[in-house]
C-alpha cells in the first residue's frame, strides 16, 4: 500500500449562498484546489464526490458527471464517482480517493463535498435530511433528527451527569472559533444563556444546540507522497484512515451513549496510523449536535466515557487547550452543508498542520484526525493526518 | 409527498399487531422483524412471534419543531422502548409532558399515526401508554 499525501485544498464560504448553484460551488472549490496544487486537468486521474441529497435539495441525481462536466473535464473523460452516506458524504469521498491512491491504481485523485440545501424550505431540507434516518421505523413514529440526538443526550445526562450548560459550551466554543474562520457560516459569539434561552426543538436540544443548514462545496487532492514534492511545498500525509458501519436505527444500537462506528473506525485509522489518541494536537469531530461533539471525544478516546461534557467545560477542546477540536467552528458555527462536510474538515486540518490557519492557528500542529458521522452513527469515518 | 400505500400496507401486521420474529437457534426476539439472524445468519430458526407490546421506556425526548407531517401533533412525546422479550423499538408515548420518565413502564395503544391529506390513506399503528399501578412504576 503506497503513502498518500494531499497536496492542494479548496474550500467555498458555507452559508445560505442563495446567489450561487451546486455547479457554481464545486466549482469554484474544486478550481482552488487544482490551483493550490498546481496540476493540470490532464494530470487527474479519477474524481469521487460526496453528496448527500441532490434528488431532494435539486432535484438532481447523476451529481459524478456533473462534477466532471463543471470543473472542465469533460473533454478529459475522467472517470467520476459520487458516494453517499447520509452526513458522512464527503468523508467517505475521501476515503474512496485515499484507496484509489493507496492501491496504485490512480496517482492523481480528487475527493470533493458539496451540498445545495437552501434551494427548498427548510421543511423539505429536514425531511430530506430525515432519509438519514431509518424512515420504516423511526421517523414513521414521528422521529426527528434532532430528537435523535436528544435521546442520547437525555440518557447521556442521566448516566454520567452531563448538563445542559456542558452540551452548551460546544455551541460557545465552536462560535468562538468560527469568528476566526473566514469561510464559516456565523461570525457571531454565542453565550450559554443564549443557547439555554433560544427556543427548544427535542428537549434538551435547543436551536442553538444544532447545526444549520447550508451550502458549500470542498475539495482536496490527493497524491502519493512520493510524488507530492513535486507538487506542494508542503504536502500532508494522511497515515490512517478507517471506517465503519452500524445499525441505522439508534434503538437497535448496543449502546444508545456510545456511537460504536465511531469508536471502531476511530481504531482502525489509529492503528494503521501507529499512534493513541493522546498524540493529537487537532481534530475536526461530528458535532451536528452539540451532544454529538460530547460524545465524538469520548468515543475516539481523547476523554474517558462520561467525562466529555467535564471536559469541554474545563476547556480542554478550546483553542489554547491541550485538544483543540472544531477550530474550524465545526458543523455548529462553520455550516453543515451535509456532502461537503467531510472534505471541509480535511481542508481545515491541512491549513492546521501548513501552519496556514491564521488567527485560529493551533501552535506547532504535526498530527490532525477528522471524524464524519452518518446519520444517528450507522457511518463513521476517521482520517489522521500529519505533516 | 407521493402515496406511501404500498409500502404501509406491506408492514401492516407489524404495525398494528406488533409481529416481529424469533431465532430459536440463539432465542433472540427481532422486531421488526428480520430476514437474517445477525447471530446465526445461514444457521438461523426464524419463526414469527407476536411481541406483548409491554416494555420499558430507556430514554425518551418531547419534540417542538417536527417535520411537516408531524407538526400538528407538537409538543409530543417520543421515546425509545425496551419491549420485555428484549429489542428495543422507537415510538410516541400518550401522556402529559411532565408524567414520562426513564424507566417508566409502558403498554401498546392502537393509535392514528398520520394521514396523506384529508382523502388519502389514514396510518394507523402502535404508540405507548403509561402502566399506572404504582407498583410497575419503577425509578
Amino acid at each position: 500500500m503506497r503513502s498518500i499525501s494531499i497536496i492542494g485544498v479548496g474550500c467555498t464560504k458555507f452559508g445560505e449562498r442563495w446567489d450561487v448553484s451546486l455547479r457554481d460551488m464545486i466549482a469554484e472549490a474544486g478550481v482552488m484546489a487544482i490551483g493550490d496544487a498546481e496540476i493540470t486537468g490532464e494530470q487527474i486521474d479519477a474524481l469521487f464526490v460526496g453528496n448527500m441529497s441532490g434528488g431532494r435539495f435539486i432535484e438532481q441525481e447523476h451529481i459524478g458527471a456533473l462534477i466532471a462536466d463543471c470543473a472542465g473535464l469533460s473533454r478529459l473523460h475522467v472517470p467520476s464517482t459520487r458516494v453517499e452516506a447520509a452526513c458522512a458524504s464527503g468523508g467517505l469521498a475521501l476515503r474512496q480517493a485515499v484507496l484509489a491512491v493507496a492501491s496504485g491504481y490512480n496517482d492523481i485523485v480528487i475527493a470533493a463535498g458539496v451540498e445545495k440545501m437552501t434551494d427548498v424550505s427548510s421543511g423539505t431540507a429536514a425531511d430530506a435530511l430525515a432519509a438519514a434516518a431509518d424512515r420504516e421505523w423511526e421517523c414513521f413514529f414521528g422521529a426527528t433528527f434532532p430528537a435523535l440526538y436528544a435521546m442520547m443526550a437525555k440518557l447521556h445526562m442521566r448516566r454520567y451527569g452531563t448538563t445542559h450548560d456542558q452540551m452548551a459550551q460546544v455551541a460557545v466554543k465552536n462560535h468562538h472559533h468560527a469568528c476566526f474562520n473566514p469561510i464559516a457560516q456565523y461570525h457571531m459569539e454565542v453565550s450559554i444563556e443564549d443557547v439555554n434561552r433560544s427556543p427548544l426543538v427535542a428537549d434538551p436540544l435547543h436551536v442553538l444546540d444544532c447545526s444549520p443548514i447550508s451550502d458549500g462545496a470542498a475539495a482536496v487532492v490527493l497524491a502519493p507522497t512520493e510524488m507530492a514534492k513535486r507538487f506542494a511545498d508542503t504536502p500532508i500525509k494522511i497515515i490512517g484512515s478507517g471506517q465503519a458501519s452500524d445499525t441505522l436505527a439508534l434503538h437497535d444500537r448496543r449502546d444508545l451513549t456510545t456511537l460504536d462506528a465511531t469508536v471502531h473506525a476511530g481504531r482502525a485509522a489509529f492503528a494503521q496510523a501507529g499512534i493513541e489518541p493522546r498524540q493529537v494536537d487537532v481534530a475536526e469531530v461530528h458535532d451536528c449536535f452539540t451532544i454529538a461533539e460530547i460524545l465524538a471525544i469520548e468515543d475516539l478516546g481523547f476523554v474517558e466515557k462520561g467525562q466529555g461534557g467535564k471536559a469541554t467545560e474545563e476547556g480542554l477542546t478550546a483553542l489554547g487547550g491541550s485538544l483543540p477540536v472544531n477550530t474550524s467552528g465545526g458543523l455548529k458555527a462553520c455550516g453543515h452543508p451535509v456532502g461537503a462536510t467531510g472534505i471541509k474538515q480535511a481542508y481545515e486540518i491541512a491549513l492546521q498542520l501548513r501552519g496556514e490557519a491564521g488567527r485560529r492557528q493551533v501552535d506547532e500542529a504535526e498530527v490532525g484526525l477528522a471524524h464524519n458521522v452518518g446519520g444517528s452513527g450507522g457511518t463513521a469515518l476517521v482520517h489522521i493526518f500529519t505533516r | 409527498m407521493t402515496t406511501q400505500a404500498p409500502r404501509f400496507w406491506r408492514s401492516i401486521p407489524q404495525r398494528y399487531n406488533l409481529k416481529g420474529t424469533h431465532c430459536t437457534s440463539c432465542n433472540e426476539y427481532f422486531f421488526p422483524p428480520r430476514n437474517l439472524c445477525p447471530n446465526c445468519r445461514r444457521g438461523a430458526h426464524l419463526e414469527e412471534y407476536a411481541f406483548k407490546g409491554t416494555g420499558t421506556i430507556i430514554t425518551y425526548t418531547t419534540i417542538y419543531n417536527a417535520t411537516e407531517d408531524f407538526e400538528r401533533l407538537t409538543p409530543y412525546n417520543l421515546a425509545i422502548i425496551q419491549l420485555d422479550e428484549g429489542p428495543r423499538v422507537t415510538g410516541q408515548i400518550v401522556s402529559s409532558l411532565g408524567e414520562i420518565k426513564i424507566g417508566m413502564r409502558v403498554r401498546p395503544v392502537f393509535r392514528i399515526l398520520g394521514k396523506e391529506g384529508d382523502r388519502g390513506i389514514i396510518y394507523y399503528g402502535t404508540k405507548f401508554a403509561p402502566i399506572l399501578e404504582p407498583s410497575c412504576a419503577k425509578e
